[in-house]
C-alpha cells in the first residue's frame, strides 16, 4: 500500500503499536466502562424496566470514549512529534485519519468488553441497537480526534475537550439511543449514517487548520 | 538571467499578542549558502526558524522559501520524535512518512554514522538528552533535504557528538542550503556564507 492510504496505515499503526507498548489509553476505557454498568446496575431501581438502561449505555459509551480522546494526542504532546508529522510531505488530514482509526480500534474494544457486560447486567441488544454502536463510534472518533487535536493545541485541554465534544455528541446520543428503543430505528440509524458523512467530511477537510496557524 | 533565490525573507515581523519577537528581518538564500543565525536568548532564533520551515507565520512580513515540504529538513529544540518507540521505529515512520529509497540502509546508515546503531532498539525515553538529539539529527538528515534548518544543533552534545555533527554539517555544506542558529558561530567558520545577528525586537 502506498500514497496516501499507506501513510494513514503507517500512521494508525504506529498509535496501536504506542498502545500496545505504553498500555495506558484501552486499559483505562476498559476498567472505567465495567465500573460505570456496574454503578448503573446497582444505581437503576429494579422495577426501572429496560429503557433506562438503554439510555445509560448511551452515556456510559460517550464518556468512555471521552477517556480515550482525551490521551489520543498524548504522543503527539511529547517531544514535538506532532511538528515532525506536519512537517512530513504527507496530507495532514492523513494524521487525523490514522488517529480516528486508532481512536476507532481503542473505542472498539472496549465495546467488546461493555456490550456483553450490558446485556448480563441490564438487557439484550438487538442488530439495530448494534450498528447504532457501530455507527455511532465511527461519529464519535471521527468528530473526537479532530475536538481532540484542537484541544491539545491548547493550555486548558481538560476543560476544553469536554466543552466542546460533549455538545458535538449530543446528536450522536440521540441517534443510538432512538436506534436502541424506538419502534423504527432505520431513520436513528440514517440518521447516525448522516451524521457520520458530514462530520467526517468537515473534520478531514478541517484538520489541516487545526495542526497548522 | 540570474535563478531566483531559495529562501526570500522580506521585512518579516513576528508577535506573541503584545510581544513582538522579531522585527524587520530580510534575507536572501541561494541554493547551497550556509547562513549562520546568532543572537542573545529571547532575539527570536527560533521563531525564524519555525516561520523558515513553515510551522508558524509571520505576523507581517514574507517568507518565501522555494521547496515543498518533502525537502526541508529540521532540528528544533524539541526532537519531534516519538518517545514511547524505539530509534529505529522512529526513523522508520519518518522514511515511510517521506517515501525516502532504500529506507532501511539509509537508516542503518546514520544510526552507525551517529553512533546510535547499538541502541537501536531502545525506547527514546531510555535515552539521555545527546542521544535523542543525535536521533533528531538522524530524523532531520534522513530524506537528504536540500534546505536544512537546525535550531542550537550542537545543544546536549557530546565532544564527540558535537565533532560528528561538525562533520556531517562539511559533507552537506554546498549541497544542501544550511540555516543553523548557533551560540558558538566559530565552529561553523569554514561554511558559513552569511550571517544574520538578531537583537532583542
Amino acid at each position: 500500500m502506498s500514497g496516501y492510504l499507506g501513510d494513514v496505515a503507517v500512521l494508525a499503526r504506529k498509535d496501536l503499536r504506542l498502545e500496545l507498548r505504553a498500555r495506558d489509553t484501552l486499559p483505562a476505557m476498559l476498567l472505567f466502562v465495567l465500573a460505570t454498568l456496574v454503578v448503573f446496575h446497582f444505581a437503576l431501581p429494579a422495577d426501572a424496566g429496560d429503557d433506562p438502561a438503554y439510555g445509560l449505555l448511551w452515556v456510559a459509551l460517550v464518556f468512555t470514549s471521552l477517556l480515550g480522546l482525551a490521551r489520543a494526542w498524548v504522543p503527539e504532546r511529547e517531544a514535538g512529534a506532532l511538528d515532525g508529522l506536519v512537517l512530513a510531505p504527507t496530507d495532514r488530514s492523513a494524521i487525523w485519519l490514522g488517529k480516528t482509526i486508532a481512536s476507532l480500534a481503542f473505542l472498539g474494544a472496549a465495546e467488546v468488553v461493555a456490550i456483553p457486560a450490558f446485556v448480563l447486567f441490564f438487557a439484550p441488544l438487538d442488530a439495530h441497537a448494534l450498528a447504532g454502536v457501530v455507527l455511532a463510534s465511527v461519529g464519535i472518533c471521527a468528530v473526537g480526534s479532530l475536538v481532540s487535536a484542537m484541544a491539545a493545541a491548547s493550555r486548558g485541554r481538560e476543560v476544553l475537550l469536554p466543552l466542546i465534544f460533549l455538545p458535538l455528541a449530543i446528536p450522536i446520543v440521540v441517534g443510538g439511543v432512538g436506534a436502541t428503543i424506538s419502534e423504527e430505528p432505520g431513520k436513528f440509524l440514517a440518521f447516525l449514517g448522516l451524521y457520520d458523512a458530514v462530520f467526517a467530511i468537515l473534520s478531514w477537510a478541517a484538520f489541516e487548520y487545526v495542526v497548522t496557524e | 538571467m540570474a535563478e531566483a533565490p531559495l529562501v526570500r525573507a522580506r521585512a518579516v515581523e513576528r508577535s506573541y499578542g503584545a510581544h513582538r519577537v522579531l522585527r524587520d528581518v530580510s534575507f536572501e538564500l541561494d541554493a547551497g549558502d550556509a547562513l549562520v543565525v546568532t543572537g542573545p536568548n529571547g532575539s527570536g532564533k527560533t521563531t525564524l526558524l519555525r516561520l523558515l520551515v513553515g510551522l508558524a507565520v509571520p505576523s507581517r512580513g514574507t517568507i518565501e522559501v522555494e521547496l515543498d515540504r518533502s525537502r526541508l529538513g529540521f532540528v528544533g529544540h524539541e526532537p519531534l520524535v516519538y518517545r514511547e518507540l524505539t530509534a529505529l521505529e522512529n526513523l522508520d515512520l519518518y522514511g515511510r512518512l517521506y517515501r525516502v529509497p532504500e529506507r532501511r540502509e539509509r537508516i542503518g546508515m546514520l544510526l552507525e554514522r551517529f553512533g546510535l546503531w547499538e541502541a537501536r532498539g531502545q525506547r527514546v525515553s531510555a535515552f539521555s538528552r545527546g542521544m535523542t538529539q543525535r536521533l533528531a539529527l538522524c530524523r532531520a538528515l534522513l530524506h537528504e533535504p536540500e534546505l536544512l534548518v537546525l535550531d542550537e544543533p550542537h545543544s546536549a552534545l557530546d565532544t564527540q557528538g558535537a565533532a560528528l555533527l561538525d562533520q556531517e554539517l562539511e559533507d552537506v555544506a554546498g549541497r544542501s542550503t544550511l540555516v543553523v542558529a548557533t551560540h558558538e558561530p566559530e565552529r561553523l567558520e569554514r561554511l558559513t556564507t552569511a550571517r544574520l545577528s538578531l537583537g532583542t525586537a
